[in-house]
């Protein structure tokens, strides 16, 4: 029974998760502006983050959570350094 | 999915009502991000699935574990303090990218008073780090012309500092 | 002392950071303390102003407040999006005076007013301490004005200034 209500729980999150993914995906096409497709990417950052999470705990494995911080910390570095480029045009100063 | 079967019941439902808000949460904050027009409203929208969209799939899964292993509990922590300490960072850094970018061409999203703000004396940071300023008494410092318009709006609490 | 560990806090935060991510044994808390020492020595070469918390007491009731209000405001702007569609919802831009100058407690009030559904913080100049907050929905806005000036503002100058 529990479990039963886990599965259901967990599938409805995962795909949940994936349809936000696929939002966030649409509007790195879209844009309409730089600012808009950064934003997208650390909104797509976010959710695939979670929906490591909610596959670790579906899984019961212990990785997608090293994973899931990996993304993170990736999300928030790529985030950074886009943003920086928008102010100036170039990276690396 | 066996080792989900020997859980009780009432800690499959909280597991599962946490995991189903989170989700939610994040859902509804990427459609809103797909459906809103203007940036600055766009910028609102991740805000719900960093909050408690995160918050409640890491509770969700701060239950399960505990269940399963007494101090694996840790590592959702972590990941929680992880994304409350970069999102600010990030959202910030885009929001003044965004501003800076519409000042430099000067564009009608913004209200008026707002598009011949500073745009050099925000940008470096460092130029944040060497001001130390401590005492309050350098608030009262007299405006500068390129923020003529944005403090005209807030005259009255200026008149009131000034006094 | 302090010139072997600039930063005890961020030192020992990072100690336990290091054992809850790897399982315990000595020689992970030997490298770990290791790592914590490098960066806290790292971290002082960037010269950022020393945080002191003068009044632990108004912690837990600003971390109440501030959970209260991320509830209260996911809410507004969950239901504000899901009725967009009757288009009577327009954002706007506030402009808060600070009196706040310290620079950690600004940024715990920028972590504050992110994380908060419904606010972004635009910009901050440190000239003037005119910070510039955007607004999802005008209605709000006189709100907000009252809860970062006179809830949040108190209580960060409280705890750090």
């Amino acid at each position: 029974m529990s479990a039963t209500i886990l599965t259901f729980a967990l599938s409805y999150a995962q795909f949940a998760l994936a349809l936000a993914a696929c939002l966030a995906g649409t509007r790195i096409v879209k844009g309409p502006r730089a600012q808009d497709r950064v934003l997208a990417l650390d909104t797509l950052y976010l959710t695939v983050m979670l929906l490591f999470l909610v596959t670790g705990m579906r899984l019961g494995s212990i990785f997608f959570f090293e994973a899931a911080m990996v993304i993170a910390v990736m999300g928030f570095v790529a985030t950074v350094a886009l943003a920086k480029f928008l102010f100036r045009g170039e990276v690396i100063e | 999915m066996n080792a989900l079967d020997n859980i009780p019941l009432w800690i499959a439902i909280l597991a599962s009502f946490f995991v189903v808000l989170g989700a939610t949460l994040t859902l509804i904050g990427a459609l809103g991000f797909a459906r809103l027009e203007r940036f600055y409203d766009r910028i609102h929208a991740p805000t719900l699935g960093t909050s408690w969209g995160t918050g409640g799939i890491i509770i969700a899964s701060a239950i399960l574990a505990s269940h399963f292993e007494g101090r694996f509990i840790f590592h959702e922590l972590v990941i929680g303090f992880c994304v409350m300490v970069t999102i600010p960072v990030t959202l910030m850094l885009l929001g003044r990218a965004a501003l800076h970018r519409d000042r430099a061409e000067n564009s009608p999203i913004l209200p008026p008073e707002m598009r011949d703000g500073p745009i050099d004396t925000t940008l470096e940071d460092p130029s944040e780090d060497t001001q130390e300023q401590e005492d309050p008494e350098t608030s009262e410092i007299p405006v500068t012309t390129a923020q003529g318009t944005v403090s005209a709006e807030k005259s009255p609490d200026e008149e009131k500092k000034g006094e | 002392m302090s010139r072997l560990i600039p930063h005890p806090m961020l030192s020992v935060a990072l100690v336990l950071f290091w054992m809850v991510l790897t399982s315990f044994s000595p020689g992970h808390l030997l490298l770990g303390s290791m790592i914590a020492l490098v960066a806290g020595r790292a971290m002082a070469a960037l010269h950022p102003e020393r945080p002191r918390i003068r009044r632990w007491s108004v912690v837990p009731r600003l971390l109440w407040t501030l959970f209260m209000d991320v509830l209260r405001s996911n809410i507004a702007v969950t239901r504000l999006i899901l009725t967009e569609g009757n288009g009577k919802r327009s954002s706007t831009f506030l402009v808060v005076p600070l009196t706040l100058r310290s620079q950690n407690a600004l940024a715990v009030l920028s972590i504050i007013v992110t994380s908060t559904p419904g606010t972004a913080w635009i910009e901050y100049v440190s000239e003037t301490g005119m910070l510039t907050v955007h607004i999802f929905d005008d209605k709000e806005a006189e709100h907000y004005r009252k809860v970062i000036k006179e809830t949040y503002e108190p209580m960060l100058m409280e705890i750090f200034e």
